[in-house]
């Protein structure tokens, strides 16, 4: 059917589908405890949203059209769910395993606990059980109402294989028997952690693609900002969450000035600051203050967001606390030891105190495994070698990096930068 | 997808109502836990302000309030998906005013923040 404003119709259900869809789903949940079932019922009341609002028009309070519609549906499933249990019994068959669903739904709480639900729902979707891709994918599908297709494209993946994840992923939730609530409070640190963890994977799947070829892979960040605001509004009290949102914005901040007009990667000390996103480093600082104001022992996210916020501060990099930012990457080093925060170290030593307090520490990491094929390592002592004037070693740890990098804009940088060396 | 919002309108003679306030503050809390308002404020009278103008190489000055009939009421920052789904929001907020200001009559621009990242 082209009918005239048919096309206009559908682009606006989408837009409500896009608001409402999570609420929907959790709620839904809820009613049925069951997230593949939510999901399926909701699904089927866009469905007949589509059928007969570019018809019938779209209706005044389209979220509200939808969750009634969706619930009607819902009742009608536990009630046939709850026959079916009865016939079963009647022919005396053991239901132990079969979750309770007798009785009727209490469908009238569902608007009140709307919030309680949501946070069920990203606890269900950001499960331990799951695997940290299976979790992202399906947060990205409940939470953020995306498409199979979508996903697929954000990921760079196939979109069979993230069918398959998400089917497995409810397999999963389903065989477990995961049950749709808030966890403990003995069993929340380690729940909490597994969410967050979810959302700043997504949001540096967004924030590693520098290149915007494809729009889905930018807005990936867009999306992990909005969940962490959402999760930041329902656990308030909960510094880690603050302290994620506060770093991902002030990332976030500097994405218009982390490539030139051609496309070419910019490091952080050579971007022009004058465009970097005030607003989000206002709400980032803020969002900081309320992680600190929230006390406690800080976490990893929180002393993160504390050196993004050295950088957002300084109006130049002359002007950044290059001291305070040596001595946070201490602190994230003993929360969470690695020796890659051990380099960024050496870099922060090195603007604070000088190339050859900085050279000393990475020279500490050049016999680290894990670092073997680490293209920053010979990248950064190429810089520090170079700045105290020892020419031959520098070049030789540029042509080190430039061998070891994947990436041809970085390898043809590094090569530069070891031309460079050659010729002074 | 970075838009602004701006609400015009005329007052009626009658005061607003609190469940028009009311209703903003709940639909304001909603798109904040939805992750999707940025910012917003309400606007003084332009009787308030200033207007700062360039007409024929000369600047000039002039104290509110200006003559258009319309006010500016507030602006709002969204971050979104899609324009429809700023149109959204944005109907949601026009409704409260018919829906509890009998006699409200005004508007909501929304115009797209330029994104140097963007495509």
């Amino acid at each position: 059917m082209t009918e005239p404003g048919y096309e206009a119709t559908r682009s606006a259900i989408e837009a409500v589908w896009r608001i409402e869809s999570p609420r929907l789903i959790a709620g839904l949940a809820r009613i049925t405890g069951d997230v593949g079932a939510a999901e399926e019922l909701a699904q089927d009341a866009l469905v007949i949203a589509l059928e007969q609002w570019p018809t019938q028009g779209v209706p005044d309070g389209p979220g509200a059209w939808l969750m009634a519609t969706a619930k009607h549906r819902a009742i009608d499933l536990v009630r046939r769910r709850a026959r079916y249990d009865q016939k079963l019994q009647e022919i005396g068959r053991d239901l132990e395993s079969r979750p309770e669903l007798s009785g009727e739904p209490d469908v009238d709480a569902m608007d009140d606990s709307i919030g309680d639900d949501l946070l069920r729902l990203i606890f269900i979707a950001c499960h331990p059980v799951l695997s940290p891709e299976a979790r992202a994918a399906l947060t990205l599908r409940l939470l953020c109402g995306l498409a199979t297709a979508e996903i697929a494209r954000a990921f760079l993946v196939p979109e069979p294989t993230v069918a398959q994840r998400i089917v497995r992923a409810r397999r999963t939730l389903a065989e477990r028997q995961v049950p749709f609530e808030i966890p403990a409070r003995t069993e929340l640190p380690g729940r909490l952690a597994s969410v967050l963890e979810v959302i700043y994977l997504v949001f540096n799947e967004g924030y590693a693609a520098t290149a915007g070829s494809d729009w889905m892979r930018p807005s990936l960040c867009a999306e992990a900002m909005r969940l962490g605001r959402i999760l930041a509004g329902l656990m308030a009290s909960e510094g880690e969450v603050h302290a994620l949102v506060a770093l991902m914005e002030l990332q976030s901040s500097r994405t218009g000035a982390r490539t030139d007009p051609a496309g070419e990667p910019v490091l952080l000390t050579d971007q022009d600051r004058g465009q970097w996103d005030r607003l989000l480093i206002r709400h980032g600082l803020r969002a900081l203050e309320r992680a600190r104001q929230l006390g406690g022992v800080p976490g990893p996210y929180e002393v993160q967001a504390e050196i993004a916020a050295c950088h957002a501060r300084a109006r130049s990099v002359q002007a950044t606390d290059w001291e305070r930012v040596a001595a946070l990457y201490v602190v994230l080093g003993y929360l969470t030891p690695s020796p890659v925060i051990e380099l960024n170290r050496a870099v922060a030593v090195a603007m604070a105190y000088g190339p050859d307090r900085g050279l000393a520490i990475a020279d500490t990491l050049t016999t680290q495994p894990a670092l073997a094929a680490y293209a920053q390592l010979p990248a950064v002592r190429g810089d520090l070698l170079a700045k105290l004037g020892r020419l031959d070693e520098a070049h030789a740890e540029f042509d080190r990096a430039a061998a070891l990098t994947s990436n041809e804009r970085e390898r043809a940088l590094f090569l530069a930068r070891a031309a460079a060396c050659a010729q002074a | 997808m970075r838009y602004m919002m701006l609400l015009s309108g005329t007052n009626p003679a009658t005061p607003p109502p609190p469940e028009l306030f009311e209703a903003i503050m709940k639909l304001g809390g909603e798109a904040t836990e939805a992750g999707v308002l940025l910012d917003t404020a309400g606007l003084l009278p332009s009787a308030a302000g200033a207007r700062v103008a360039l007409d024929g190489g000369k600047v000039t000055v002039t104290d509110g309030p200006f003559t258009e009939s319309k006010e500016l009421i507030s602006y709002a920052l969204y971050e979104v998906r899609s324009k429809e789904e700023a149109v959204e929001w944005a109907a949601r907020f026009i409704k409260l005013h018919r829906d509890h200001w009998a006699g409200w009559t005004g508007s909501t621009d929304i115009l797209q923040v330029m994104d140097p990242a963007g495509p």
